[in-house]
């Protein structure tokens, strides 16, 4: 059911989202996005300049992270703000041939305000990888009926 | 080579136009593990009171990446690639981004501060839909043109040894 802003309390739990990312998944999201930096798909280039190695697009987690909401409203086009501070890289290591993932995020989210003026809530996501936050003040305010 | 102090209030007029195809959409929503159908499917968007597809709430960084990329490759930037690190980003949508959407970007750049060697560079693209067939980007005055999402982001240049 869709939510709607009546009936929503400050702190309310929205739900929480595993995503499993792999080498695979980076690259597709270069192309989509047409961010081909190296550093998410060349470990050697991602090695020389300091990294662990391979690390997500920031605006990987970003983009993902968000669907929790998007699914939660019920219209993708209900967020008419979504900001985040990113604050450490998401290592994805090779399994490329194996069934495992390369990383896993979890995302959880909670009803962080309420502007019943403006129609709007405010979701603050909670964003992790192997125990450390990786996105900070992820907030997406969402328009309710 | 450091960090041009002069770049803060620089401004890059709109450029060439995106035109939001519908396979763009459904492409970038896998590319970002989303599901709903409102990416996928007309009838689903038409049943949300959307005209097309919509795209996803972070779509529109291709749009602004590629605004910002007049910014890094300008040669008086000073701005080495190879040393970015994307910081925050924030999206506001005026209204959603939807498949057929001719979109053009206007690049500020709001703030450049020094940190350390390097510097932590803000910039905003105030992205646009143009309204008329046919309006060459750069030369659409605003009755042709409506406000469709504003992208902020910062990016830290790291300097020598960071």
């Amino acid at each position: 059911m869709t939510p709607t802003l009546s009936e929503l309390t400050v702190g309310q739990d929205i739900g929480s989202l595993t995503i499993d990312v792999t080498r695979t998944d980076l690259v597709k999201y270069a192309g989509a996005s047409g961010d081909f930096n190296p550093i998410h798909w060349n470990e050697a280039f991602a090695t020389s300049v300091g990294l662990p190695g391979v690390i997500a697009h920031g605006m990987f987690t970003m983009g993902s992270a968000v669907q929790l909401v998007s699914d939660w409203a019920g219209d993708p086009a209900a967020v008419v703000d979504f900001q985040t501070r990113f604050t450490k890289p998401v290592p994805v290591s090779d399994t490329t041939g194996t069934a495992e993932a390369g990383a896993v995020i979890e995302v959880s989210g909670a009803v962080g305000a309420i502007d019943a003026d403006k129609g709007t809530a405010r979701v603050d996501l909670t964003v992790t990888c192997a125990g450390q936050k990786v996105l900070v003040k992820a907030q997406a305010v969402v328009r309710l009926a | 080579m450091t960090i041009n102090p002069d770049l803060q209030g620089r401004s890059y007029p709109a450029k060439e136009v995106y035109d939001v195809g519908r396979e763009k959409i459904r492409e970038f929503a896998r590319a970002v593990k989303a599901t709903h159908p409102a990416h996928f499917e007309l009838d689903a968007a038409k049943a949300l009171g959307h005209g097309d597809l919509v795209a996803p709430p972070t779509f529109a960084i291709i749009v602004a990446q590629r605004a910002d990329a007049q910014l890094i490759e300008d040669p008086d930037s000073g701005i080495d690639f190879s040393r970015v690190v994307h910081a925050d980003q924030r999206f506001i949508h005026h209204r959603p981004i939807v498949a057929g959407d001719r979109l053009v970007a206007e690049l500020h750049v709001d703030g450049v501060r020094a940190m350390g060697g390097g510097a932590m560079i803000t910039t905003r693209s105030e992205i646009f839909a143009l309204t008329a067939d046919g309006a060459a980007a750069g030369e659409v005055d605003d009755a042709a043109r409506e406000a469709v999402a504003t992208a902020t982001s910062s990016i830290l240049v790291r300097g020598e040894g960071q």
